[in-house]
């Protein structure tokens, strides 16, 4: 547990110094909610509807555009070598870079949100906090699938195109989820009609955890 | 794999195979009545659903032999996992093909966004993803990464299915499921897609056998290769 | 009766990729076998004359 924490303090320090992660993040997603603001006329009914899937587009594409770069140090410094050399679990260690990695999206959704509801014209209400619980949960899987996916696609040929290829069919059910809760809950419905996604969302995280712990040291192993 | 059982791949199999898609056939064209709802373009059925089956036992033997490879290590289970990965786009393609023929004379659409033909398309992207990574990671490690995606897609599936169906039952508003002859009455139809399932289990078999051999050939061919250049 | 050309087409699809995978395999099985007998009598020549 111990090198557990050491090893997300470790990513968080050395974000803190480069930020490069934090960055990619944050510019994507809002590029990606600017691309989409043209997509749909400012002022037109389709406009709203399309909101969540907006917003949904942007934390996608930011997540699955930005984690390349979790790696990315990795593998220039063959840092990589010296992570694997430690005295920890190799679960442990993807447990630690998917942590990260959450906190990391987490915190560019704290800047993506806002300028998400003023590009499309939200009111803020308390069922902002269950789209927020949504958010978490959908960060959450991307993270899970994102990390394992980020440890191999980094060592590909083809490693730019890889990721987003690799994980976008497969976060799908993140995506639909996610895109029918905020959806839903915008437009006042209790948080008992969202339910049945939420518990999706929070299986598909559950089992992307374990399988990613239980395979991640056959992505890294040299 | 014992050798017996092999042998009796490389010579039974085949004529096997094309006797009983050529029964199928028979059955589907001459023997079974025509469905009144749907015409003649109904037929498809026979063929379509047993091939969506061998899609889904293609991702099975991938997701098996990736695990028996990681913890294993035989090449042999590599090979194995990688012909099915490409069976499954395989039959996949062939499933997404069939469908649109079969929904535009019913629905008029070609694409319905209907549960299971979008599952499908899903599937398709994450195995064409698992032949690309394939491709750019040669060797032992590509092994392993393909192993790692081919069990991470096979866990994947059936949470796909479970949203993509939720998406589309929730919102009515556009498309009903297609399938309404899944409850087939006419025992004649129910022995047309029988005998067609067991052709296209045997068919998925002997594809399996034949692409496994030559990514063996393939690697024999590489070994002596290797020793030629070196010996 | 264009419901029999939809489903002429569907067929005629299955058949189409089913036997272009399988006449593709077989060829390139045969021409790998062919290439591992070649190289097979390659290392058995050197290994009869050493240092050709």
């Amino acid at each position: 547990m111990s090198g557990l924490l050491a090893l997300i303090r470790k990513d968080l320090r050395v974000e803190l110094r480069t930020k490069e992660t934090l960055a990619s993040l944050l510019l994507l997603g809002i590029l990606t909610l600017l691309v989409l603001s043209f997509a749909f006329e400012p002022g037109s009914e389709s406009r709203g509807e399309a909101a969540p899937g907006a917003l949904w587009v942007a934390v996608t594409f930011s997540a699955v555009l930005g984690m390349n770069r979790s790696f990315a140090s990795e593998r220039d410094n063959d840092c990589l070598q010296g992570l694997l050399l430690c005295p920890v679990d190799r679960g442990t260690i993807y447990l630690a870079k998917a942590a990260a990695n959450f906190l990391f999206m987490m915190a560019a959704q704290a800047v993506i949100l806002p300028v998400f509801v003023f590009f499309f014209d939200q009111t803020i209400s308390s069922s902002w906090l269950g789209v927020m619980a949504c958010l978490a949960l959908g960060v959450l899987g991307l993270s899970a699938v994102g990390t394992l996916f980020a440890a191999i696609a980094v060592r590909t040929r083809a490693r730019e195109v890889m990721l987003p290829l690799l994980m976008l069919p497969l976060v799908v059910p993140l995506f639909i989820g996610g895109i029918r809760t905020t959806a839903r809950l915008l437009a006042g419905r209790p948080l008992a009609d969202v339910a049945q996604w939420l518990n999706l969302m929070l299986a598909f995280d559950l089992v992307f955890l374990v399988v990613g712990w239980l395979v991640f040291a056959y992505a890294v192993e040299e | 794999m014992t050798s017996r059982a092999i042998a009796w791949t490389d010579s039974l199999l085949p004529p096997l195979t094309f006797f009983t898609m050529a029964s199928a056939l028979y059955l589907v064209f001459v023997y079974v009545p025509t469905d009144e709802a749907q015409g003649i373009v109904q037929r498809i059925f026979y063929f379509h659903v047993p091939i969506a089956m061998m899609t889904y036992c293609s991702v099975a033997t991938v997701a098996l032999f990736s695990i028996l490879y990681l913890w294993r290590g035989d090449r042999v289970y590599d090979r194995v996992a990688h012909a099915g990965g490409e069976l499954a786009v395989f039959f996949c393609s062939l499933v997404l093909i069939t469908g649109p023929i079969w929904a535009r004379p019913i629905w008029g659409t070609w694409w319905t966004w209907d549960a299971r033909l979008t599952a499908t398309l899903i599937l398709w992207l994450i195995y064409a993803a698992y032949l690309m990574l394939r491709s750019v990671s040669p060797g032992v490690e590509g092994a392993r990464y393909a192993a790692v995606l081919g069990i991470v897609g096979a866990f994947d599936v059936p949470i796909i299915n479970r949203a993509v169906y939720w998406w589309r039952t929730i919102h009515p508003a556009v498309l009903v499921n297609r399938e309404g002859g899944t409850g087939l009455t006419d025992p004649r139809m129910q022995l047309a897609l029988a005998v067609s399932f067991v052709g296209f289990f045997l068919l998925f078999l002997l594809l399996l056998r034949l692409r496994t051999d030559s990514l063996r050939l393939t690697d024999s061919v590489e070994d002596l290769r290797q020793q030629a250049l070196t010996a | 009766m264009k419901n029999l050309d939809f489903l002429f087409a569907a067929y005629t699809a299955i058949w189409v990729l089913l036997f272009f995978y399988i006449s593709t395999l077989s060829r390139r099985n045969r021409s790998l076998e062919k290439e591992l007998e070649e190289l097979r009598e390659i290392l058995e020549q050197r290994r009869q004359r050493p240092n050709t």
